[in-house]
C-alpha cells in the first residue's frame, strides 16, 4: 500500500525537553487518520514538524515518499484557530485565497480566476455570502470554515487540520465531516488532530494515540481501545475509568460509547479535554 | 514629511505584528552600528553607516527573539534588557573615541537626552541638513518598492506565519529584511528629527489608519497620509510657537491619533457610543411593539396598551418610557388613540419580526 505520510523516529525537542519521543507513523493514501492524545501530548508538535515549521532533533519525514520541501504543493494545512490575529484588516475571501499564495510564487499578485477558486471554496463550506465580511465580525465556527476553505483552495492531496472542530456547534461539525468524507471519496488524505473521543470511530479510519510517544497507531477498530486510552491519557485522568464502565466487554470504546447505557449525557465527559502530563 | 511617510509603512507591519515597541528598541539599539560604521569611514553619510545600522537592528531583533524563546522572560522584558545593553555600548564607544562627551545621571535616565552626545557627534564637522532630505526620498522609496513588491507575501507572513511556511514563502526572511528595513529607515530618520519622533512616526498613524479601514492597503496609504500631514502640521505649528519641530510634530501625532479614535467613523468611541444608544432604543421599540402586539384585541388591551401603564408593565422609567413611546411614534410603528397606544400595520410587522429574530 501507498504511504502519504511515513514518520521514521521523528524525535522533537524544545530545548533539552523532548517533546515527541521516538515516533513511527505510516498514514495510508485515502484515509481519514485522527491524531489523539492529551494538552502538551505533541499533536500539534507533530503537525509543525511534518510541514517543516519546527526542526526535528532527529528522524525523517516523507511525503509520498520524498522529501517535504519537494512535495510542498500538495501539502495543505489549518492551523489551530487562535494560532492568528483575527483583528488582522481583511476580509473573508482576501484570507480564502491567501490558500493560492503557495502555487502563485514570488511577486505574482491574485487576479480573477484565484478570485474565482476563492469564491468556490467558500460556496463548499457555506460561506459565500461572507465573501466581503471583515474577519474580526465571524464567529468561532465561520473562522473555522474560512480557515477550511483556504485549505481547499490549496487543493493538496494530503491536508494537516488542527483541531477543526473545536468549538464548533453540531451544524458545522457535520458540514465539516461532510467535507473532509467528500474529500476522502476524491483521494485526498486527511490527518486532524481531534479531541472528542466518542466521535472517533464514527468519523475515522485510521487513528494515532499520541502521548510524547506514540502509543498506537492504526485502523480504529484495531488500535482504538480502552486499554490504549488508558495508556495514552494515563491512570490520572478519571473519565477513562467512566469509558470502561460503559465500553463493557465490547471489543472497542466506540461501539460501546453509541450504545452505552448513559446515553450521550452521560459520555459527554469525554468530549473535554484531558490533563495533560505536568 | 518625507520622514514621516517612511516611517510609517514598516510600521504598519510592527504595529499588526504587535512588536511597536521593537520600533524603540530598534532606534536606540543601532547608535553602535552607526558609531563602529563612522569609525570604518569617517564619513557620516556613508552607505556602510547606513548597513552597519540595519545590520544591529537585524541583530537587536535576534537577540530579543533569542533570549524570549528561552521562555525565561517576556518579549518585552528581553526587549528591555537588549536595546539598553547596545544603546550604552554605542554611548561608550562614544565617549571614549569620539573625544570630548560629557554623560551625566539625567542623560542616562532620560532616553531622550541620552541622544544629546550623538547630536553632537553628528555636528562634529559635518553638515548634513540637505543630506538627510536625499537619504530619507532614498528610504522612502526603498520602503514602497519593498512593500509594493512582497505586499502578498508580506500579509500572509504576518496574518499567519505558519502558512506562509507552509507555502514555502520564508517569513523568516521576510521579517529580517523587515527588520533591516525599519533599522535602515530609523537611521535616515532620526539624523532628520530625533529617536523619540521616530518611534512617535512608526507606531502613532498606523495606529490611526487601523481604526479607520479594513483593509491593509489602504491602512498602509491611510498611515503614510496621516504621518505626512501630520509633519506638515507640527511643522507650521513648531514655527507658529517657536517650539521644536520634532517635538511638534510628535504632537501632531498624537493629536491625530486621538481624534481619529474618537471620530473615526466605524471602530471610533462617538461611533461605538452612537451605535449603542440606536441599538438600545431600537431593542425598546420592538419591546413596546411586542408588548402591545401580544394583548392587542383582549379585553385587557384597555388596561395594558395604556401609555402610562407602561412604566409598571415593562419596569420602564417614565422618562424612558415616553422617549420610547415617541421613538415608536415617529417611526409610524404605533398611533395614539386617547390614552391607548395602537399598533399600526408596520408596527405589527416590526413586532412580529422581533419575535421570530428571538
Ligand atoms: N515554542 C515552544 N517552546 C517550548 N515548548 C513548547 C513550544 N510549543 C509547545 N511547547 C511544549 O511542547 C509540548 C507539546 O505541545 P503541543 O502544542 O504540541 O501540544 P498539543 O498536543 O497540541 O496540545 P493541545 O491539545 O493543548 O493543543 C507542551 O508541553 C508545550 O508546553
Ligand atoms: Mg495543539
Amino acid at each position: 500500500m501507498n504511504h502519504a505520510v511515513e514518520v521514521r523516529d521523528l524525535t522533537v525537542a524544545y530545548r533539552e525537553r523532548p517533546v515527541l519521543w521516538d515516533i513511527d507513523l505510516n498514514v495510508p493514501e485515502g484515509v481519514l487518520m485522527a491524531i489523539v492524545g492529551p494538552n502538551g501530548a505533541g499533536k500539534t508538535t507533530l503537525i509543525k514538524a511534518v510541514l517543516g515549521l519546527v526542526k526535528p532533533a532527529a528522524g525523517e519525514i516523507l511525503i509520498y515518499g520524498r522529501s517535504f520541501e519537494s512535495q510542498q504543493r500538495r501539502v495543505g494545512y489549518v492551523p489551530q484557530r487562535g494560532s492568528v490575529d483575527w483583528d488582522f484588516p481583511t476580509n473573508v475571501l482576501d484570507v480564502v485565497t491567501m490558500g493560492l499564495y503557495g502555487r502563485l510564487g514570488w511577486f505574482r499578485r491574485p487576479g480573477r480566476n484565484e478570485r474565482a477558486s476563492a469564491l468556490q471554496a467558500l460556496e463548499k463550506v457555506g460561506m459565500a455570502d461572507f465573501a466581503d465580511r471583515q474577519i474580526s465580525q465571524l464567529s468561532g465556527g465561520q473562522q473555522q470554515r474560512v480557515f477550511l476553505a483556504r485549505a481547499l483552495v490549496q487543493d493538496a492531496d494530503v491536508y494537516f487540520m488542527d483541531e477543526p472542530f473545536q468549538g464548533v456547534d453540531a451544524t458545522t461539525e457535520r458540514a465539516i465531516i461532510a467535507l473532509l468524507r467528500e474529500l476522502r471519496s476524491a483521494g485526498k488524505t486527511v490527518v486532524v488532530v481531534h479531541h472528542d473521543l466518542q466521535t472517533v470511530p464514527e468519523y475515522f479510519d485510521e487513528v494515532l494515540l499520541l502521548n510524547v510517544r506514540r502509543l498506537a497507531s492504526g485502523q480504529v477498530d484495531e488500535v482504538f481501545t480502552e486499554e490504549n486510552l488508558r495508556k495514552t491519557y494515563g491512570g490520572r485522568v478519571g473519565f477513562v475509568g467512566a469509558l470502561a464502565g460503559t465500553a463493557g466487554s465490547a471489543g472497542t470504546v466506540g461501539a460501546a460509547g453509541r450504545a452505552g447505557p448513559k446515553g450521550p449525557g452521560g459520555l459527554s465527559g469525554l468530549t473535554t479535554k484531558g490533563t495533560g502530563p505536568g | 514629511m518625507v520622514v514621516a511617510a517612511a516611517c510609517a509603512l514598516p510600521g504598519v507591519f510592527l504595529v499588526l505584528r504587535k512588536m511597536s515597541m521593537m520600533s524603540d528598541a530598534i532606534s536606540h539599539a543601532i547608535l553602535p552600528g552607526i558609531v563602529i560604521g563612522f569609525f570604518a569611514t569617517g564619513d557620516l553619510g556613508s552607505p556602510i553607516l547606513i548597513a552597519g545600522a540595519a545590520l544591529t537592528g537585524v541583530l537587536t531583533v535576534a537577540l530579543v527573539e533569542m533570549i524570549s524563546s528561552t521562555r525565561l522572560i517576556k518579549e518585552d522584558a528581553a526587549i528591555g534588557i537588549v536595546f539598553p545593553a547596545l544603546f550604552s555600548i554605542g554611548v561608550i564607544l562614544i565617549a571614549r573615541y569620539a573625544g570630548d562627551v560629557h554623560l551625566d545621571v539625567d542623560a542616562v535616565l532620560l532616553g531622550e537626552l541620552a541622544f544629546a552626545p550623538f547630536d553632537r557627534f553628528i555636528v562634529a564637522g559635518h553638515d548634513i541638513g540637505p543630506r538627510s532630505l536625499y537619504l530619507m526620498s532614498g528610504v522612502l522609496v526603498v520602503n514602497v518598492l519593498f512593500i509594493v513588491i512582497f505586499f502578498k507575501e508580506l500579509k500572509v507572513a504576518t496574518f499567519d506565519a505558519g502558512l506562509a511556511a507552509a507555502l514555502g514563502l520564508m517569513p523568516a526572511l521576510l521579517h529580517y529584511l523587515l527588520m533591516a528595513l525599519v533599522s535602515v529607515t530609523a537611521v535616515g530618520a532620526f539624523d532628520a528629527v530625533g529617536s523619540i519622533l521616530v518611534v512617535a512616526l512608526m507606531v502613532g498613524p498606523p495606529s490611526a489608519a487601523y481604526l479607520l479601514t479594513d483593509r491593509l492597503s489602504v491602512m498602509l496609504a491611510l498611515s503614510a497620509v496621516i504621518g505626512a500631514v501630520s509633519a506638515v502640521l507640527g511643522y507650521w505649528f513648531a514655527h507658529l510657537l517657536d517650539a521644536s519641530i520634532g517635538g511638534a510634530m510628535a504632537t501632531m501625532v498624537g493629536v491625530a491619533f486621538f481624534f481619529t479614535w474618537l471620530l473615526a467613523p466605524e471602530k471610533g468611541y462617538v461611533a461605538r457610543q452612537r451605535r449603542r444608544r440606536r441599538q438600545r432604543w431600537t431593542f425598546a421599540t420592538k419591546m413596546l411593539t411586542v408588548h402591545l402586539l401580544s394583548h392587542e384585541g383582549l379585553p385587557e388591551a384597555a388596561e395594558e396598551c395604556r401609555e402610562d401603564h407602561l412604566t409598571d408593565h415593562l419596569r420602564w422609567e417614565p422618562a424612558f418610557a415616553s422617549q420610547a413611546v415617541r421613538v415608536a411614534l415617529a417611526g409610524g410603528l404605533v398611533s395614539r388613540r386617547g390614552p391607548l397606544l395602537e399598533l399600526t400595520d408596520a408596527g405589527r410587522k416590526h413586532a412580529s419580526r422581533a419575535v421570530v429574530e428571538i
